[in-house]
């Protein structure tokens, strides 16, 4: 038995307000592909950012090698041989893959040489990449490539991947397994963050689970059922959203030949999109970020305006409508970006509320404003959907991300939409909470909505949808019944693997 | 060591409390600067802050903090709609001037006519011309994407020139001997921006300064658009979301400040000042910038610190010929003042620890 | 009107000397907004650094000297700027504002005693030999040493930005903070060290106005010399080798609107004056068009919570 690489033992961090990680101990072995398993907010970020050294701990210690270990930076922590792959990726756009690489290096070779240790790695581990392309061109699972290749450089003996892959398909995930197994045959640690059981059953040895910052236990996954882990994960079961039989009606949406430009200079652009979503049907979109998914929701919700035929609300083409005069008509939206985007995190849930409650629910009266109601507006939502806050005055951004979600998805309900197109309805968000917003979804459904859920989310997506189609590069699959589809079609709809290859082992 | 922690939301007490704070600050400092200066600092800011409300001849200056204040604040309420969307319009000192000649232009093509409608197509004119300067760098952001800051920035250049030309060419008084400038307007009745109530400095110009401030308190606090003009400076990306058109929000945020700006130099040229110089913008475009910070963009705050502002102009010339106090030492003092709003402005969005440095 | 007086020699001659001073001003800021800082203070900090220079060269003596106290002087009202927006996060757009009017008035203030003194004059580096080539000799290679001094550092800073080491890391801090930041790097310490330099070369180009291009101190003599170094900024997209190009264009445009007053062209002299602000705007309306190649996070606060 080798003795483990890192130990830690004790670690704990506070914010103002909430413990991060409390008494958190656990060790991880060579060659061992260790998972972190939590719910959002349980405190895996900020654990796995002490041992990056971006954040140090209040109290408990490090062993690494069998020596103290505290990084008072990354580079100390590069230095010892830990490598990270953010979930956010830690790159920019407008460098080439060569200048991400080196930034990501302690004393990085000269340019011209690092270009060929890129290709030479890329090729040995099935990541093929160009050295001279920039960053933003590249798509979601190029881009994580880039983060690896940067962290295999440096011949890491530990390497942290925090949520990798919620970027990729089906088909890229299987690839990017046969990769990290690679690496642990050569007796690399891998520290593996996830919330998706089934993944870390088919790739990982051990599991240490958090909840609420503390440590609540540690499995073999593979001898766990994912029930079980569940359960260790959130506390307590969660009844599965219940979908009763409904009957669906006309079409209430539909998009006929769509095509929109990216505003974006990195985005995806629209490729003739069509589609209809029938009154009181589900219908799931997936893909990778980054395809076309904040694009097709600016063109549902008005913020970009399109031909007048390519929308039609009802049979009514409402392509060259702003947002106000959509919402009239019944077609409500809800962004992914919940602040900054669906709310405005210095103003009030009152305000917010108003955001896009002003036409439907008579919050102004010739252009001035009725603030009482909005309050009451603010007060209904607040009480309908179990949103926790002080009340209506508090800045959107004191609220947790589940809260607030519960809060914007809420805001669109109420106000009893013809149609509803919801992006990423469940991201960041606590399992309670998303449990919550899932069946918020199904009842409007249930009343007659048409409700159009795009995400990233593949389980949710079969969780909640009647059907399915996938954004591939602004292209939409066919759309086919959800009952129907396997993971490795799915897969194929959104696109396969991307031009990734098996690592050559 | 001193570590800032975001406040879950704005801190109201601190939003109310800074300025003041940031008051008495500049006040200390300014006063080491008199110092250093070899001034006594105590009688230099006695002499700045209270000779013209309560000294001796606080019936003169009384009067004339209105009518200081009057131009300041019409300026910096417009600039501060912008200033909420995040629409800088940097440019109110040329927009004044161009107000300015509109207006005297009207009074001076239209004399020795005696007519009653002078005055209002004067007020028309100025508030117009105003807006057209504002109008060139709104269309241009709004058209191209140019950047509004350069843009009314730069005009204010090339409205000084115009000023000049104005003063030397058209405008100047055929009966003025050769010398620039033109026909003084507060000796053509039609024109004259008069005292309301004479003794008090309170003239029309006043009376738009108040109207401004009130129309703009209902506004942004009871009206929709004043409603998106926050939530654009607030989250431009959910201003969008909400259905505002950002193009329209420009042109109405550079216009409404041009318009005002306008309306400030008409009743300027055509009261307090009188006429068309070269020199006759003495910088109230530019010091409004910091009215309208110091009055934290809100309307009653814009209000006071416009009141203050002119009282360091009137206590500053007062400490220029009691003291000798140079012209250019209250100017600094102005700019210190926005510099330390800025400051102690952090306290209001973070909270300051002080926390044990921690072990390496 | 007499247009033969212009001798076109003397002209782009003296197109180098006009360029100098918002190249050098340009070339400052532009380091800056590669760093993510909108440092709107360019003209407060330049007539910082002219009447510092201008002080400093009439007491000792020695333009040298002044030079050095205007790069100082421009770097320490910028220090300012920096803890404004860096360590109290106040908005850049107002704290560059604020920087400006504080920077108008303190020159002010401290240029009072030395109004209508000449200052001691910049050594012109007569370039043996180069020199003496006709037309090539006088508009080349016959200036004082402050422009060959900006043109160097237009090709230091253009090196520094692309191949060093040091540039790239400024660059990453600009493009997106928060990556550069989880990488482990000082986002602040760079982005103050960026605005540094910025305030530095802001004076220097302040106080070539003052020794070297007027010769003389006047209150707010750079009468939106920064406000056009910040529009060159734009214009050069952001890169080293267009700011020259675009300090020049500028340059020729002031020298040839001054030569046409000189040689009493048929227009008011007050709109020939306006030319340069109106051909800013006119270039900035043309080259708007490609915001693109902006850095990514200019002008954003940058503040590490969790």
């Amino acid at each position: 038995m080798s003795p483990p690489l890192l130990t830690i033992e004790g670690l704990t961090k506070a914010y103002p307000g909430v413990v991060a990680n409390d008494d958190v101990s656990f060790d991880i072995k060579p060659g061992e592909v260790h998972a972190l398993l939590g719910e959002n907010g349980a405190g895996k970020s900020t654990l796995v950012k002490m041992i990056y050294g971006l954040v140090r701990p209040d109290s408990g210690r490090m062993t690494l090698h069998g020596r103290a270990y505290a990084p008072a930076n990354p580079s100390d922590a590069r230095a010892g041989g830990v490598a990270m792959v953010f979930q956010h990726f830690s790159l920019f756009d407008a460098l080439d893959v060569a200048e991400n690489v080196a930034l990501g290096m302690e004393n990085p070779p000269r340019m011209h040489d690092l270009a060929a240790r890129i290709r030479e790695v890329s090729e040995t581990y099935g990541l093929p990449l160009d050295p001279a392309r920039t960053l933003g061109e590249l798509s979601a699972g190029e881009r994580q490539r880039v983060e690896i290749v940067r962290c295999l450089l440096q011949d890491p003996r530990l390497l942290i991947m925090d949520e990798p892959t919620s970027v990729l398909t089906p088909q890229e995930v299987e690839i990017l397994f046969e990769t990290l197994r690679k690496l642990t045959r050569e007796g690399v640690a891998i520290l593996y963050i996830s919330h998706k059981l089934e993944e870390i059953r088919a790739l990982c040895d051990r599991a240490t689970i958090l909840r609420l910052g503390r440590n609540v236990g540690t499995c073999i996954p593979r001898d766990a059922s994912a029930r079980e882990m569940a359960e260790m994960m959130v506390g307590s079961a969660f009844a599965a959203p219940e979908r009763a039989a409904r009957e669906t009606g006309d079409a209430a949406l539909e998009l006929t030949g769509l095509s929109l430009r990216s505003p974006n200079a990195f985005g995806a652009s629209l490729k003739e999109i069509t589609l209809a979503v029938r009154r009181g049907e589900i219908l799931g979109i997936g893909g990778v970020a980054g395809n076309g998914q904040d694009e097709l929701l600016a063109a549902l919700s008005g913020e970009v305006r399109v031909a007048p035929g390519a929308v039609r609300l009802a049979g009514r083409p409402v392509g060259r409508l702003g947002p106000g005069a959509r919402r009239r008509l019944g077609l409500l939206t809800a962004p992914e970006e919940r602040l900054g985007h669906a709310a405005a995190p210095d103003m009030s849930l009152t305000e917010n509320a108003l955001l896009t409650g002003a036409e439907r629910e008579n919050l102004m009266r010739h252009g001035f404003l009725r603030w009482r109601r909005a309050e009451d507006f603010a007060r209904r939502i607040i009480e309908r959907f179990d949103v926790r806050t002080p009340g209506p005055q508090v800045a959107a951004r004191a609220l947790s991300g589940g809260n607030l979600q519960k809060f914007v998805i809420g805001r669109e309900v109420l106000q009893r939409p013809e149609v509803l197109v919801v992006n990423q309805p469940t991201w960041g968000v606590d399992a309670a909470a998303a449990a919550a917003i899932r069946q918020a979804l199904l009842d409007l459904a249930g009343s007659g909505t048409a409700v159009l859920c795009i995400s990233q989310d593949l389980d949710e997506l079969m969780e909640i949808s009647d059907r399915f189609g996938a954004l591939n590069e602004g292209r939409l699959s066919a759309i086919r019944p959800a009952k129907e589809l396997n993971v490795e079609e799915i897969g194929l709809m959104m696109g396969g693997a991307h031009g990734m290859e098996v690592a050559h082992v | 060591m001193l570590r800032l922690d975001r406040r879950p939301q704005p801190s109201r007490l601190w939003t109310l409390l800074t300025p003041p704070l940031a008051v008495l600050v500049t006040m200390i400092v300014g006063g080491a600067l008199f110092a250093a200066l070899g001034k006594d600092p105590v009688v230099a800011i006695e002499t700045i802050f209270w000779e013209p409300l309560f000294g001796e001849f606080a019936f003169y200056y009384r009067p004339q903090l209105l009518v200081k204040a009057a131009p300041l604040i019409l300026i910096a309420i417009g600039l501060s709609l912008g200033f909420r969307a995040g629409i800088w319009n940097i440019g109110a000192e040329g927009q004044y001037i161009i107000g300015a000649l509109c207006g005297a232009g009207v009074a001076l093509a239209a004399y020795p006519s005696e007519s009653w409608l002078i005055f209002p197509g004067m007020v028309l004119a100025g508030a117009l011309g105003g807006w057209a300067w504002a109008m060139i760098p709104a269309v241009l952001k709004v058209r191209f994407g140019t950047n509004e800051i350069l843009v009314s920035l730069m005009l204010v250049y090339v409205a000084e020139q115009l000023l000049a030309s104005m003063a030397l060419g058209p405008m100047r008084n055929p009966e003025g001997m050769g010398f620039p400038g033109s026909r003084n307007l507060q000796q053509y009745a039609p024109a004259h921006n008069a005292e309301l109530i004479a003794g008090t400095g309170m003239h029309w110009g006043v009376a738009a300064a108040l109207i401004a401030v009130i129309f703009s308190y209902v506004l942004l606090n009871r009206h929709i658009l004043g409603y998106h003009i926050r939530l654009t400076g607030e989250a431009p990306r959910a201003a969008r979301f909400a259905g505002v058109r950002p193009g329209r929000l420009i042109l109405f945020c550079l216009g409404a400040s041009g318009a005002l700006a306008g309306l400030a130099g008409m009743f300027e040229v055509a009261g307090p000042a009188g006429q068309v110089t070269i020199d006759f913008n003495v910088g109230y475009g530019f010091t409004a910038i910091i009215v309208a910070f110091l009055g934290r963009l809100h309307p009653v705050g814009i209000l006071l610190a416009g009141l203050l502002l002119a009282l360091t102009y009137i206590g500053g010339e007062l400490a220029q010929s009691n003291m000798q106090l140079p012209a250019a030492a209250v100017q600094l003092f102005q700019g210190m003042l926005l510099f330390f709003l800025l400051a102690v402005d952090v306290l209001v969005h973070f909270r300051l620890r002080w926390r044990r440095a921690e072990a390496a | 009107m007499d247009l033969s007086s212009i001798n076109p020699i003397l002209l782009l001659a003296s197109l180098m000397v006009a360029a100098t001073p918002i190249l050098l001003a340009a070339l400052g800021e532009l380091v800056s907004e590669r760093a993510g800082v909108l440092n709107l203070g360019v003209e407060g900090m330049m007539i910082t650094g002219a009447i510092c220079g201008f002080a400093i060269a009439v007491e000792t003596g020695s333009p040298v000297v002044g030079f050095a106290a205007a790069a100082a002087g421009g770097a320490l009202l910028s220090l300012l700027f920096a803890l404004l927006t860096q360590l109290a996060l106040a908005n850049q757009v107002a704290s560059g504002l604020a920087l400006t009017l504080f920077g108008l008035g303190l020159s002010a203030l401290l240029g009072q005693s030395y109004v209508g003194i000449r200052p001691p004059a910049t050594a012109k580096l007569d370039i043996p030999l180069l020199g003496d080539i006709p037309v090539l000799g006088p508009v080349l290679f016959s200036h004082d040493w402050m422009v060959y001094f900006g043109l160097a550092l237009t090709l230091a800073v253009w090196a520094a930005l692309k191949y060093s080491r040091a540039g790239l890391i400024l660059r990453a801090v600009g493009e997106n903070h928060d990556a550069a930041h989880a990488l482990g790097y000082n986002v602040v310490g760079v982005r103050i060290l960026a605005i540094l330099f910025g305030g530095a070369c802001a004076g220097l180009g302040g106080a070539y106005l003052s020794l070297v291009r007027v010769p003389q101190w006047t209150e707010g003599m750079t009468a939106g010399a920064g406000w056009i170094a910040l529009a060159l900024v734009v214009f050069a997209s952001w890169k080293a080798g267009r700011v020259l190009l675009g300090a020049y264009l500028f340059g020729g445009v002031t020298v040839l609107q001054l030569n046409l007053q000189a040689a009493g062209v048929d227009i008011p002299v007050e709109y020939l004056s306006m030319s340069p602000y109106l051909i800013t705007i006119l270039v900035l309306v043309i080259l708007s068009a490609d915001r693109s190649r902006a850095p990514g996070s200019l002008g954003r606060i940058f503040h590490a919570s969790r």
